[in-house]
């Protein structure tokens, strides 16, 4: 099997000489202590942020809106959880064959230059993704796919139709999600592929498994955890991202599941972006709610994945 | 990301303010120019003391605006005209939007507000606090942009499509849903309309150019718009149809889809069509000076000071010459400001923004309708009337 050269993180700690100050270490050690409250205070200053702006909005007068908080928020909320849904149930394996593929069969060269590019697909700001979506994507997606999958399709409840005729939909706002968290989920997911024990691989070749079945057997039960890690920090990504959808979806407000029409729930982050400059008053601090309940899923999202992480029997972690 | 990173930027910004000089009403304290005090500082040395009620004399210093994005283009050609001819002054205006702008102008972040709406009753209110005396602020309706309805049927090429406005209200509404419709056929005896499904195409951003067009649907065709002047068209709209972000949005979509109707910025639509819109009777293709028209034959609220032009919008002009859907965009002083400088300032820059030249510069910028003569008058005289507070 082939292993590239990248090193697995912090493989290449120096042992501390004998003549390494006391003081140096405590003034890094009290950097470091600095650094993570700083990050608990920031956590603390936004959530109190969104809370002291989200207050108003629950004791407002009835009257004010159309609608109840509940079910402003509900096709949001539902928007918000379906397209990232999507696009992780899209990139997940496609990520992870293209992490085995790196890991495991690529010849080096391939592999390092593969790594590479996929790095790269995260470094493009999600701005550009979104225009990319509407200019390339949607009009393909609009004139190919949509027409055949409402005619083909059609009896199910997601290509239920009509079919739009920009492409402006949820489906395409997820494909690019899919591309978006692609990279993330590929990087983190190599790494752990990459540390599975040579012994257990070894160990299950020579009970006589095919490569295939060696990587069932060792490489995915190892990696499971990790790749997991990745998959939530994806859904992470998707679940906040916020111009890329702005740009695509036609939005409406209704739940529903037909991904291929131009009436779309939106998604909380991207319904925020479009209101928030011409709002005043109280719908600013409806938007803000919204902003709160997102902030709760992603929190949510992130202690379950990292409960799945800890709960695995490798101690590798994303 | 950009939003909400601004909301808190703008309330840090604010907590300075506050920290930094309480009571911004008071006129003695400079607080309420504190966002424009550092840049102002070098130039205030060099300032020629204009008197009162002379606005073409030399201004400097810096006058800091917010607001409606709709005002963009344009403010960018004022912006040019103004210090082309007040090398020492600078206007810088940040495109927030309609609620951002007058929001941040009643904390007193910002000198002027560009907004898509007249201010509210309780904005009003706020605002006396705000302004320094106990006038408050005015509006003033600097900007007019007509809305055209552009729609994407190859077929129809070279030929003009007629609406009135019960067939934009249907198609908008969803209850008309196919081009050869015969309420369409009926307003265009001589086209041969494709049996193509109408894609009716909203803005997914809250607009002040939406706000307009339902306005004009719920007053010229009560009967099938029954929504109101709305502008979060997903919640408080019919539903249906296809949501874009900007004016450029609804542009793409309308050119990306066929069997496609949008509404947006008449100066913004590009190669497309746009439908001629039935008034009195007959029908008005969009063009600048029947928009304008729009203001004259609208009433005039003047609000407590006597001096405020907001507009209640006639949808419904008598004569065939007025192109009923335009978007009015004001800009929101107060009556009276702390400073003989800043009062110099603002007065000399919406004196140009109101006159000749200023509208001219917005109509070669942006295809917005330039404010007839007596409208321009009015206008002028109001902001003669901003002073120093006593």
């Amino acid at each position: 099997m082939t292993i590239t050269d990248t090193p697995p993180g912090g493989d290449t700690v120096v042992a501390p000489t004998e003549t390494t100050s006391k003081l140096g270490d405590r003034i890094f050690g009290g950097i470091s202590l600095g650094a993570g409250i700083l990050i608990l205070v920031t956590l603390a200053a936004v959530a109190l942020f969104l809370f002291v702006e989200a207050w108003p909005t629950f004791g407002a007068d009835p009257g004010e809106f159309n609608e109840s908080f509940v079910s402003y928020v509900a096709p949001l909320l539902f928007g918000t959880i379906w397209a990232a849904s999507l696009a992780l149930l899209m990139a997940l394996p496609l990520a992870v064959g293209v992490a085995l593929f790196i890991s495991h069969y690529a010849p080096k060269r391939i592999a390092v230059t593969l790594g590479y590019f996929i790095d790269l697909l995260a470094a493009i700001p999600s701005v550009v993704f979104g225009l990319w979506g509407i200019a390339v994507l949607a009009p393909i997606l609009s004139r190919s796919v949509y027409p055949w999958l409402e005619d083909n399709l059609g009896f199910l409840p997601f290509f239920a139709g009509p079919a739009s005729t920009s492409g402006r939909t949820m489906m395409t706002a997820a494909v690019v999600l899919a591309v978006m968290i692609l990279p993330i989920i590929t990087a983190i997911s190599r790494e752990v592929f990459l540390q599975t024990p040579r012994l257990h691989e070894e160990a299950s070749l020579a009970l006589g498994a095919t490569k295939w079945e060696m990587i069932q057997q060792a490489v995915l039960p190892y990696g499971r955890s990790g790749v997991i890690s990745g998959a939530m920090l994806g859904l992470g990504r998707a679940l906040g991202e916020t111009m890329a959808v702005a740009i695509i979806l036609s939005p409406a407000n209704i739940i529903t599941v037909n991904v291929i029409s131009n009436q779309n729930p939106n998604t909380i982050a991207a319904n925020i972006a479009l209101k928030f400059p011409e709002s005043a008053g109280l719908s600013v601090n409806r938007l803000i709610a919204t902003g709160l309940v997102l902030f709760f899923v992603t929190f949510v999202v992130n202690a379950l994945a990292r409960r799945i992480a800890n709960s695995g029997f490798s101690g590798a972690d994303g | 990301m950009n939003s909400p990173k601004r909301r808190i930027l703008a309330g840090a910004f604010v907590l300075t303010l506050v920290a930094a000089a309480c009571g911004s009403d008071s006129s003695s304290s400079s607080s309420t120019d504190a966002p424009t005090s550092s840049n102002a500082a070098g130039t205030t040395d060099a300032m020629t003391e204009t008197t009162d009620g002379a606005p073409m004399a030399e201004v400097s210093g810096t006058l800091v605006g917010a607001g409606a994005s709709s005002q963009a283009a344009a403010m960018q050609a004022w912006q040019a005209g103004f210090q082309e001819a007040n090398p020492d002054a600078t206007v810088e205006y940040d495109p927030v939007g309609s609620g951002g702008g007058r929001e941040t102008f009643l904390a007193g972040g910002t000198d002027f507000a560009g907004s898509d709406s007249a201010l509210k009753d309780e904005e009003y209110t706020a605002s006396i606090d705000r302004c320094a005396g106990d006038q408050g602020a005015i509006n003033l309706p600097h900007y007019i942009s007509p809305i055209a309805l552009p729609y994407n049927l190859p077929s129809l090429e070279g030929e003009t499509l007629n609406l009135t406005p019960e067939v934009i209200a249907g198609i908008f509404a969803n209850t008309i849903t196919k081009w050869n419709d015969p309420a369409i056929a009926a307003d265009n005896p001589s086209l041969t309309l494709p049996d193509t499904t109408i894609n009716p195409v909203h803005r997914s951003d809250d607009s002040g150019t939406t706000k307009n067009f339902t306005d004009y649907m719920s007053q010229s065709a009560p009967d099938v718009w029954t929504y109101g002047a709305i502008e979060p068209w997903d919640t408080d709209g019919p539903g249906g149809g296809e949501g874009a972000p900007q004016t450029s949005g609804v542009v793409a979509a309308v050119m990306a889809g066929e069997g496609s109707i949008g509404y947006a910025d008449a100066s913004q639509i590009g190669d497309l069509p746009a439908a001629s819109v039935g008034v009195a009777g007959d029908f008005v293709a969009y063009s600048p000076e029947a928009a304008a028209k729009i203001v004259d034959s609208s009433e005039r609220v003047t609000g407590p000071s006597g001096l405020d032009y907001t507009i209640k919008v006639n949808r419904t002009p008598d004569t065939a010459d007025t192109y009923p859907i335009a978007l009015v965009s004001y800009h929101i002083v107060c009556l009276q400001y702390d400073s003989q400088e800043k009062v110099d300032l603002v007065k000399a820059f919406m004196h140009y923004v109101g006159s000749d030249a200023g509208q001219a510069a917005a109509a070669a910028a942006a295809g917005s309708a330039p404010l007839s003569a007596e409208v321009q008058a009015e206008v002028q005289k109001s902001v003669d009337e901003i002073s120093v507070a006593p």
